[in-house]
């Protein structure tokens, strides 16, 4: 009844945590931090990069002997940028407010690093079933990490979640406000972000020892 | 003449690509162990976006906007190309990028000895992408100001890089907690020098202060880039009574 080999199934629990984009390869960071001011965004910008590097590295995978290696990354990016305009096209039509809190974000998956690094390291040397789950898990490893900065950030930055609030209402001091709680306005700031991956980082080293750095 | 000072400045301080939209990150994090490779990339950027924005902004100005073909014709002046705008871009920068590396390598070695290996990094760093978007999205007017702002843009990120290495190189003889050595530290890090970098967020909407001053004040900051908390706090504090002045301009007449 296994759908996946125990193999096949690592390829997408590893990147889920030991594994992590995002803490550990330190790849695509730029996206990770710059949207994940509210936690709708961060979900859409996970969604996308599923698609695409599910998707991408089929088609590397499919193509990788046919590719030479001179040119490999142009070909690369143009598959990229492909997947990329598809969905910027689909967010564009469909959901376009959206679209707008993006705005340049999706364009700048086509460099967000995650993609050119599992192209490299795994669709080309593998195939494309196994660069399929391979894409995936990455991929929700690297979304896991945004929804958790998201929810984090909207939650203690406006107190509201997917844009409906949960803590009360501000202004008529309902719910927790009433106790003399008070936004913190300093994670709607973009550093924020920052010093929220730090902690997940922090929190995750110190629960698995073995990924502590030589400093 | 003013523009080109205050989009100057505007993208060097205050839309730093590092601290105000996290681009280029990624190289940003890897590369910055040591304040001379961080300088040769750096100035790589620099060199990129230099090159590759304003010839991006050639592209969708002639090719790639709504109505951007009708020098061609009439029959063509309704297109709108812009959907086509990531795939250009990028395959802009790539050619661009190994043009570049095969260009210095004939004529200059020695400069492809200290860029060389950073160039290819490039074609992928999101950086570079990011100031072509940014360019289109912001509607720069002309090729000069297009110029201007991969050039100060690049600029923002080399100091960015260097002030973060420069602080890495340091921080290794501190006792940092371990799970946090490494890249936990520098996130950290860089997140404070981004809160530093927002209080420059004033400094062009300050009522009469003219651009020399606002370049004046910018040359000091440059130079204390690391800088101490006194500092840091004494240009907030400048900022800030400057936001005051503006407020009060606004409200007065009312």
């Amino acid at each position: 009844m296994a759908l996946l080999s125990k193999k096949d199934a690592n390829l997408i629990l590893d990147p889920l945590a030991d594994n992590n984009p995002i803490t550990i390869q330190v790849l695509g960071i730029c996206s990770a931090l710059a949207i994940t001011a509210e936690l709708k965004a961060s979900v859409v910008m996970a969604l996308s990069v599923i698609f695409v590097l599910g998707l991408g590295n089929v088609v590397i995978s499919l193509m990788r002997n046919i590719i030479p290696s001179k040119i490999r990354i142009i070909v690369q990016l143009i598959v990229i940028a492909t997947l990329v305009i598809i969905v910027d096209q689909v967010l564009k039509a469909f959901a376009y407010e959206l679209s707008k809190t993006l705005a340049v974000f999706v364009g700048l998956i086509i460099t967000n690093c995650i993609i050119m690094g599992r192209f490299e390291a795994f669709a080309l040397g593998n195939g494309p079933w196994r660069s399929f789950l391979d894409g995936i898990g990455n991929a929700l490893g690297y979304g896991v990490i945004l929804i958790i900065v998201g929810f984090f950030r909207e939650l203690l930055g406006s107190g509201t979640l997917f844009g409906y609030p949960v803590l009360g209402d501000p202004i008529a001091k309902t719910g927790l406000y009433a106790t003399g709680y008070e936004n913190n306005g300093f994670m709607i700031i973009p550093p924020a972000a920052l010093i929220v991956v730090g902690v997940i980082i922090w929190v995750q080293r110190s629960r698995n020892r073995a990924l502590i750095e030589e400093n | 003449m003013l523009e080109h000072v205050e989009l100057f400045f505007k993208s060097i301080f205050i839309d730093n690509m590092v601290f105000a939209v996290f681009l280029g990150m990624c190289s940003y994090l890897a590369v910055s162990k040591k304040v001379s490779t961080a300088v040769g990339l750096g100035a790589a950027v620099i060199f990129v976006l230099g090159v590759t924005v304003p010839l991006n902004w050639l592209l969708d100005q002639y090719l790639l906007q709504e109505g951007a073909l009708s020098w061609m014709g009439p029959e063509y002046a309704d297109y709108d190309l812009s959907f086509l705008s990531f795939i250009m871009f990028i395959a802009t920068i790539a050619t661009m990028v190994q043009l570049v590396e095969i260009v210095v390598e004939k004529f200059s070695p020695a400069l492809y000895n200290s860029l060389g290996i950073f160039l290819p990094l490039i074609a992928v760093n999101c950086a570079i992408l990011g100031g072509s978007l940014f360019m289109q999205a912001r509607e720069i007017p002309s090729l000069g100001l297009a110029f201007n702002y991969g050039i100060s843009s690049g600029i923002g990120w080399f100091l960015a890089i260097l002030a973060i290495a420069a602080i890495r190189e340091k921080i290794r003889y501190s006792n940092v907690p371990p799970p946090l050595r490494g890249l936990g530290i520098t996130f950290i890090i860089t997140g404070l020098m981004g809160i530093g970098f927002q209080s420059f967020g004033g400094m062009l909407t300050g009522g009469d202060s003219g651009p020399a001053e606002e370049a004046e004040q910018a040359e000091v900051i440059r130079t204390e880039i690391p800088a101490t908390e006194a500092a840091e706090t004494e240009d907030e504090i400048k900022s800030e009574a400057q936001d005051a002045v503006s407020y009060n301009d606004l409200t007065n007449p009312n």
